[in-house]
């Protein structure tokens, strides 16, 4: 097990850790503060990838494609929290999360029906798609070092957000305890709103930063929306400070888990082990870890609520 | 479950409309299920095609009768294969099916395929297990057995003097048939042998892992989208400069070259098939795909092509009397067809014997990326599985 | 004499209407052949076997008022149970059913035993990581087939006259068994246990205050729900003669849980009622446009919004 090795493992768990905050920051923020469970958080990194691949395609810029796809997919995260989502905030949780599966499967053919079921490519910027050499004999890709300051910008942002702005402080009161929000005069509307857009600009992010990494596809949100669950029910629900900590910890639990078990079942147990089991091992590592979180600290690592 | 009719000929949909009516032998149904969504849709879509335009040549025919061939998507997915394949097996009564890409969800689909007494012609997965213990006489492979290519490979990098390899295949039956078939006949040392989950698309761990043992060459076997990421992170993670790449023709074709482009130029593969092949069918095939795709084809789609004019062959060679099994099979095995490839023969199994070529990305003369055919690295090569199969007669 | 008093937790079978349903589905084999549509009798098998998967999933969801995201895991162990005692040479349905059927409670023993501590969310997303660990252990272990799923060498052996492979034979079996486990879900419902499970889903302190052992309710609840979505999994795997961890994904858990509120959440019929809407629905569109799913979740979407009770709630008298 040499340093390099270690270091570009753990360069590789911090990279989709911060991928993982993008997406649980703004899951957290709509279950906090508006207690809505919402399945199709997932679909918005989709639409938001995909919205990306397509405005490079079109415009044969990456970064002009990440900003229009980002712009776009808040737009419609806005339309669509005014026109549908609005009206679950006052229900209870199963129809909460009937109805967003229902916008999931929406979503999903939607995209399948403008797209086709082909994926899409999405291609890094030129200039990062090779390595950059971080020390002498150790080059890693110059685009994961991307992806990594910009969850870092990203995280800092909301950070700074958060804690900083009026905005910001009415996100923690209203997570803190809504009706006393309310009380005091927060124009929730808005409020909501602008939160749940604020999460669909995060998705999109997330999605135009692992697009190129992984693949742009129907379904890609559902595997990572799972564990974006997971990561705000150990952060705990409606902090996002709780968020960012859980999401790295999963972020470098998983990867660590995905690097050193096969080879760790082989050892132990023979080649067919460390394929067959160690994935597998790997993934319900992630739920061990939640059960046991809740287990101790049931209202998770961070509770935001009073 | 997604459906997609494609009715070639009018006539035949007309034919097919009341159900449970008698299946004279006007006209021939053929059950296309292929993977026509997720990383592996290129693969399927290209069969398809290839298909599709082979019926077009014949004039919207199989062997004279008018072609009805009905789409379907398997998703990836054994569950929807299983499903769809019993539907048209059942309620659609198709004469033949094919398409099926991955070896995973051939196995699932083969039994209801084969206890309802219909052909399957593959025109892609060849699983080792349909080749040797479990063939079948229902089952016929027109592409080839799944350790060949790799067979080829092992060959082709013994031969080039590289020592020491890390290999790496998917966990799915054709990935365990490949670096089997790679370590047949690859003579130096395997580094690593890796087997990634057949969804995985992040190949940073494996990546990283390559890295730390430092061979001198990585063979590959990752169809579709996972072969086309994993080049790409490869070359990313700057590893092309520090050990050399190889690979069957399958993460080596038209689709992966399309995806990654220039920095594969210079990869060795193999394959059966080469689309700068010199006979008279390919030339058509290749010339009239183009033409009607819009692309280059890729062996999944010559493939697809010849699936269709075995057909062709059979239907025609029987005269389309496809309820008499027995001599819908001797007119398969005899094969009486002109393949995209040059002379075509069956083996015992059901599996072609033919040739393996060496190809390398280059560019061609009109400045694509694209395969170049150099040269021949197994004449009329059986698979390893033929003495094992108890065909029954 | 005034009338009998009838509980407001109680739920009338309706006896009439029932019986002619039962006359009709035990005429239908014949009736669909004489109709040249025999394809469908394995449908409608499917729609009676999800019937008593959502059925079960309503005994905890609609009347102990449980949002359970991971009930396919229950289902997928009856089915897997069978599969692979057949694939270990146990063909015999005596021996492989009661033992699925078991091994699904047992299953829903330890997840109850722990879920039930929780509630809200956190109820939701630990069923949810049952359900997925139990997906990936499945995943992984080759021997069962792993991510390709089991295939059954045959039919479960019930008696010599009887030939489950028969469409026909089967579809009465799995009518028989259904019909069976719906009538003992509504004794129990109107039994003074299904009353208490209703009195907790309205008002869980209450019940607690005066005395009730709430956890004790619910996990048999729990239990019996695993153990009827065992038996509808054992049904599933001789339908279609094939199992694979896609049974137990999330998925399939939110399909249940979407047949349920299409059907009527907390009424007796609403899971039947419910696979019968989805299977239908699929049926119908899935041969006009491949896009079905998306008129799938804008009718979902349209219960959620405007009849959060489902279809049965419409006949209600309330």
């Amino acid at each position: 097990m040499t340093g390099i090795l270690v270091l570009e493992q753990s360069l590789n768990g911090l990279q989709f850790g911060l991928m993982l905050f993008l997406l649980a920051a703004g899951l957290t923020l709509v279950f906090g503060i508006m207690d809505m469970i919402n399945l199709a958080h997932g679909s918005l990194y989709m639409i938001g990838a995909y919205l990306i691949a397509a405005a490079s395609l079109a415009s044969g810029s990456f970064w002009l494609g990440l900003a229009a796809g980002v712009a776009g997919t808040a737009l419609f995260g806005v339309a669509l929290e005014t026109t549908v989502l609005r009206r679950l905030y006052e229900r209870d949780h199963l129809s909460q999360v009937l109805g967003t599966f229902a916008i999931l499967l929406m979503c999903n053919e939607g995209v399948r029906w403008v797209w086709g079921s082909q994926p899409m490519t999405l291609n890094p910027p030129p200039a990062l798609s090779g390595p950059v050499e971080l020390l002498p004999g150790f080059s890693y890709p110059a685009f994961r070092l991307l992806v990594i300051a910009t969850g870092l910008v990203v995280a800092a942002g909301l950070w700074a957000l958060v804690t900083r702005t009026r905005l910001g402080m009415q996100v923690r009161a209203g997570a803190s305890d809504r009706e006393m929000a309310l009380a005091m005069g927060v124009n929730v509307r808005r409020l909501f709103t602008a939160v749940f857009g604020l999460g669909a600009a995060l998705c999109a992010v997330a999605g135009g930063m692992l697009g190129p990494l992984l693949a742009v596809q129907v379904g890609m949100g559902e595997n990572i929306l799972i564990l974006a669950f997971v990561v705000i029910v150990i952060g705990g629900i409606g902090s996002v400070r709780g968020a960012f900590i859980g999401a790295l910890l999963i972020g470098v639990i998983d990867t660590a888990a995905r690097a050193l078990l096969p080879p760790l079942l082989e050892r132990l147990a023979g080649p067919a082990a460390a394929s067959d089991v160690a994935p597998a091992l790997a993934s319900i590592l992630v739920y061990v870890l939640m059960a046991a979180v809740l287990f101790w600290k049931p209202q998770g690592l961070f509770p935001s609520h009073a | 479950m997604k459906w997609t009719s494609v009715r070639v000929v009018a006539l035949a949909a007309s034919l097919a409309v009341t159900a449970g009516a008698a299946q004279a032998a006007d006209a021939v149904k053929v059950g296309l299920l292929s993977t026509l969504s997720g990383p592996g849709s290129g693969l399927g879509i290209d069969i398809r095609d290839g298909f599709q335009l082979a019926v077009k040549h014949a004039g919207g025919k199989l062997g004279g009768l008018p072609a009805e061939v009905v789409v379907v998507d398997d998703q990836q997915n054994p569950d929807v294969a299983r499903q769809s394949a019993e539907r048209l097996v059942k309620r659609d009564k198709v004469d033949f099916m094919t398409g099926i890409v991955f070896s995973n969800l051939l196995l699932a689909v083969a039994p209801p395929v084969f206890q309802s007494n219909t052909f399957y012609i593959s025109a892609n997965a060849g699983p080792s297990q349909l080749a040797g213990t479990q063939c079948n006489p229902y089952y016929f492979n027109v592409a080839y057995q799944n350790d060949n290519q790799h067979e080829a490979m092992g060959k082709t990098v013994t031969d080039k003097g590289f020592k020491r390899v890390a290999l790496l295949a998917p966990n799915y039956p054709a990935g365990k048939d490949a670096l089997a078939g790679f370590k047949r006949y690859f003579k130096g040392e395997v580094v690593s042998e890796t087997y990634t989950p057949l969804n995985q698309l992040d190949y940073g761990s494996e990546v990283s892992k390559m890295r730390a043992a430092k061979p001198d060459a990585v063979y590959i076997f990752l169809p579709g989208g996972l072969g086309i990421n994993f080049i790409k992170q490869f070359v990313g993670a700057g590893l092309s400069k520090e050990m050399t790449l190889f690979g069957p023709g399958f993460s080596a074709d038209e689709d992966v070259i399309r995806a990654v482009g220039e920095p594969m130029l210079g990869m060795f593969n193999t394959s059966q098939w080469a689309h700068d092949l010199d006979n008279a069918a390919n030339k058509r095939f290749v010339a009239d795909f183009q033409k009607e795709y819009g692309r280059l084809p890729t062996l999944y789609a010559a493939q697809g092509y010849d699936a269709a004019r075995l057909m062709d062959a059979a239907v025609r060679d029987t005269k389309g009397k496809l309820d008499d099994k027995k001599a819908v099979r001797k007119a398969l095995e005899a094969a009486r067809f002109e393949s995209v490839r040059g002379a075509f023969k069956f083996n015992t199994n059901h599996h072609p014997v033919q040739d393996y070529y060496l190809r390398v990305i280059t560019k061609d003369s009109q400045g694509r990326v694209t395969n170049r055919t150099l040269g021949t690295v197994f004449k009329a090569h059986a698979d390893a599985y033929a003495s094992t199969c108890k065909m029954p007669s | 004499m005034p009338d009998p008093y009838v509980s407001p937790l109680d739920h009338r079978l309706r006896k009439v209407p029932a019986l002619v349903l039962l006359a009709a589905l035990v005429a239908l084999p014949w009736a669909l052949q004489a109709a040249g549509q025999d394809f469908y009798l394995g449908l409608a098998t499917r729609i009676l076997i999800f019937g008593l998967a959502a059925t079960s999933l309503n005994l905890v969801l609609g009347f102990g008022g449980l949002v359970s995201f991971g009930h396919a895991a229950f289902v997928g162990a009856g089915a897997y149970t069978v599969a692979i005692l057949m694939q270990d040479g146990v063909a015999s349905a005596w021996i492989a059913w009661p033992v699925a059927v078991g091994a699904s409670a047992l299953l829903a023993a330890a997840i109850g035993a722990i879920s039930l501590r929780t509630r809200g969310v956190y109820f939701i997303m630990i069923t949810l990581a049952f359900a997925q660990m139990l997906f990936y252990v499945m995943t992984s272990l080759k021997a069962y087939g792993g991510e390709d799923g089991l295939s059954l060498m045959s039919k479960s052996v019930v008696a010599e006259a009887v030939d489950l492979g028969d469409e026909r034979t089967f579809y009465l079996l799995v009518l028989a068994v259904c019909a069976a486990a719906f009538l003992g879900v509504q004794r129990l419902l109107n039994a003074r246990f299904g009353h208490t499970l209703q009195a907790l889903r309205e008002n869980e302190t209450r019940m607690a205050a005066i005395g009730f052992p709430v956890f004790r309710h619910r996990l048999v609840a729990f239990v019996l729900a695993g153990a009827l979505g065992g038996l509808a999994g054992v049904l599933l795997v001789n339908q279609g003669g094939f199992v694979s961890p896609s049974l137990l994904d999330w998925h399939q858990s939110g399909l249940l849980l979407m047949m349920v509120i299409l059907g009527g959440v907390g009424h007796l019929y609403g899971g039947l009622a419910g696979a019968a809407i989805f299977l239908l629905l699929e049926e119908l569109l899935s041969g006009y446009t491949t896009h079905w799913k998306f008129v799938l979740g804008l009718v979902l979407l349209a219960v959620v919004l405007v009849a959060p009770n489902g279809v049965m709630s419409f006949g209600r008298r309330k």
